[in-house]
């Protein structure tokens, strides 16, 4: 019972880092930035690059976060940028690109055992007489903290509170002077970065592989559709029953069944209450 | 001795688009070649074995599946449910072509019309819910389907769960072409015709303004339930012969590659002309084919190549080549 506690918040501490940047995205500019998975195993790769070329590990984490970052600022402004408002381009162009990243990856040769982060911290300790060891403490803290960062940005600084004006109604705020198009390409920066860091603190428990990158992204629209589109406490509480129900599964059953899990849940939830258990969106228009 | 220059359609249309004023043979061709070329093409390559060889005859029988998957998302394009999910129609027909031959012993063509229908009658009662969503949230919806269908059959180990099951073949080289490519002309063209009726317009009011549809009286559920219908039988009559033609059905039929390229076919040629899918299926496959030299960097390539043609020609390219086709110009005498 106490594993089930124990890992099931490291769980859900890994799934809500991995997915906060999607959801951030989404619920911002409304773009669905299917490039995201993409994005994630490029971070960890950056990351594993530049601790190649001798830079120290919290060094080529920053450094990966921000090249990761500004790649997410430019692929809004070369393509995103042209083709706003028309839903079916947007998913397959940055769908697209998520496909191109991989698939140029794995021709670079990024595929065999030996691309692994080292761990940022190393050791383990007892919790309760259970082990656990500092990457996935470090892991918890970091998204508790990222979670409050996230929040005193949007809700204290100049910057936090165009992107929530943008967020809430793009006309109202283009009408008041925040520039839409500007503000959407920083929620991509942001969601791209977050994704950078996450891969590099998550990725050290195991090995970088490709399919991480459609797993990531399939759990990322899971998270998002379950927890509602567009909100962040509805991501916290998605990713906390996922983590839960998760952790159980591998304990009883085997992981295997998880996937099913995700699928079955986001049908549930878009057929009995498609804005998602927390999402104020349009819940009337949407399901007449 | 002047002239003038003088656009050559500007003669024959009489009141719009549809209509024509046709007064010599050369307008009647001017009118009919773009109908007529490309059925006369596609009707010509099974003929040309010797020239294409092998592997093209599969390229091509590839390509006429693939237009036909092509023609059934557009339909559902056509009153705005947007669907990322064709691998559902066709796994769900290659499956129950596997059940019907395999298990049951059906012969193969009556085999592929079981399976054609059955696969349509089952995707609708899986999609027709999720119809009542709409824009992103019914997209998300066929995405997950197909995959979802992979993962129970991946772990609960039904219908050959990872081995897959063998189906026996066609048999005919002629069958095995034509078959496939006349079905693909009579869907094209049989479902233009059904755009042009009073039932297309009611289809292509839903998508602009369902609300307003529904004000006037009209049962827009029927309607989808009817476009669903069809669109997955013809999805899946397409998956049922695949499947026959190459003797197997695996998990991969439910693979996400099923769903990316019809709906890349559509928008690389076009939407709201159901001739665009096909042109389109007819790009994208044999390139892709010719772009197997590079090995896993065709997908980079192909990803590349795709994302230019939509930034750069959003409309696609058979409404490109149309409206050039139709600002030929010729020079007049005054």
């Amino acid at each position: 019972m106490l594993l089930l506690i124990i890992y099931g918040i490291i769980n859900s501490s890994i799934i809500l880092l991995q997915t906060i940047g999607f959801g951030l995205t989404f619920s911002i500019s409304g773009i669905p930035n299917l490039s995201y998975g993409a994005l994630y195993i490029l971070g960890g790769i950056l990351s594993w690059t530049f601790l190649k070329h001798g830079f120290p590990l919290w060094l080529s984490i920053l450094l990966s976060c921000a090249v990761v970052a500004s790649s997410g600022f430019f692929i809004y402004w070369i393509f995103l940028y042209r083709i706003r408002g028309a839903v079916l381009l947007e998913v397959i162009v940055s769908f697209a690109l998520g496909i191109a990243i991989i698939e140029f990856l794995r021709w670079k040769g990024f595929v065999t055992y030996e691309f692994s982060l080292p761990a940022l911290l190393k050791g383990s300790t007892e919790l309760f007489g259970i082990p656990v060891d500092f990457q996935r403490i470090l892991i918890v803290l970091s998204s508790f903290f990222l979670i409050i960062l996230l929040y005193l940005f949007s809700h204290y600084t100049k910057l936090g509170l165009a992107l929530r004006g943008v967020a809430q109604n793009e006309q109202t705020a283009l009408s008041v002077g925040i520039n839409s198009d500007l503000v959407s390409s920083v929620s991509m920066m942001i969601g791209s970065g977050i994704c950078a860091f996450s891969a590099s603190l998550i990725l050290p428990l195991g090995i970088i592989s490709m399919e991480t990158a459609y797993d990531v992204l399939l759990v990322s629209i899971c998270v998002s559709v379950v927890g509602g589109l567009g909100s962040i406490l509805g991501m916290l509480l998605a990713s906390l029953i996922f983590g839960f129900i998760k952790t159980a599964i591998s304990i009883y059953l085997s992981s295997k069944w998880m996937m099913l899990i995700y699928f079955i849940s986001i049908l549930f939830v878009l057929m009995i209450r498609p804005s998602g258990l927390f999402g104020k969106l349009k819940q009337i228009e949407e399901r007449i | 001795m002047e002239y003038r220059i003088e656009r050559i359609d500007r003669g024959i249309k009489a009141r719009c688009e549809d209509i024509y004023a046709l007064l010599s043979l050369k307008e009647i061709a001017y009118l009919v070649f773009p109908r007529f070329f490309p059925v006369f093409a596609i009707l010509i390559i099974p003929l040309l074995r010797s020239v294409i060889g092998e592997y093209w005859e599969k390229v091509f029988f590839l390509t006429c599946n693939l237009a036909i998957l092509s023609i059934s998302l557009e339909l559902l394009l056509s009153i705005g449910l947007i669907s990322l999910g064709q691998a559902l129609f066709f796994g769900a027909g290659a499956y129950f072509s596997a059940i019907f031959n395999n298990y049951m012993h059906l012969p193969v063509a009556l085999s592929i019309i079981a399976a054609s229908v059955c696969g349509g009658i089952f995707c609708s009662i899986l999609i027709f819910p999720a119809s009542r969503l709409r824009g992103i949230y019914f997209t998300i919806i066929t995405l997950c389907l197909p995959l979802f269908l992979f993962r129970i059959i991946e772990v609960t180990k039904i219908l050959g769960g990872t081995q897959g099951i063998s189906l026996s073949p066609i048999g005919n080289y002629y069958l095995e072409m034509y078959i496939p490519s006349v079905f693909m002309l009579t869907f094209l063209f049989g479902i233009r015709r059904l755009m042009g009726t009073d039932c297309g317009i009611i289809i292509r009011a839903i998508k602009d303004n369902e609300f307003s549809v529904m004000a006037s009286g009209i049962n827009v559920y029927a309607y989808k339930f009817a476009v669903i219908l069809i669109s997955a039988t013809i999805g899946s009559f397409s998956g049922a012969y695949t499947a026959h033609f190459y003797q197997f059905v695996g998990m991969s039929v439910f693979s996400l590659d099923y769903s990316i390229i019809p709906l890349t076919c559509v928008l690389l040629g076009g939407s709201s002309t159901f001739g665009g899918s096909v042109l389109g299926a007819f790009l994208i496959v044999p390139v892709s084919e010719a772009l197997r030299i590079f090995g896993t960097l065709r997908i980079v390539i192909y990803s590349a190549f795709l994302i230019l043609v939509l930034l750069l020609l959003p409309e696609g390219i058979f409404h490109y080549i149309q409206r050039k086709y139709h600002k030929i110009e010729r020079w007049k005498r005054i």
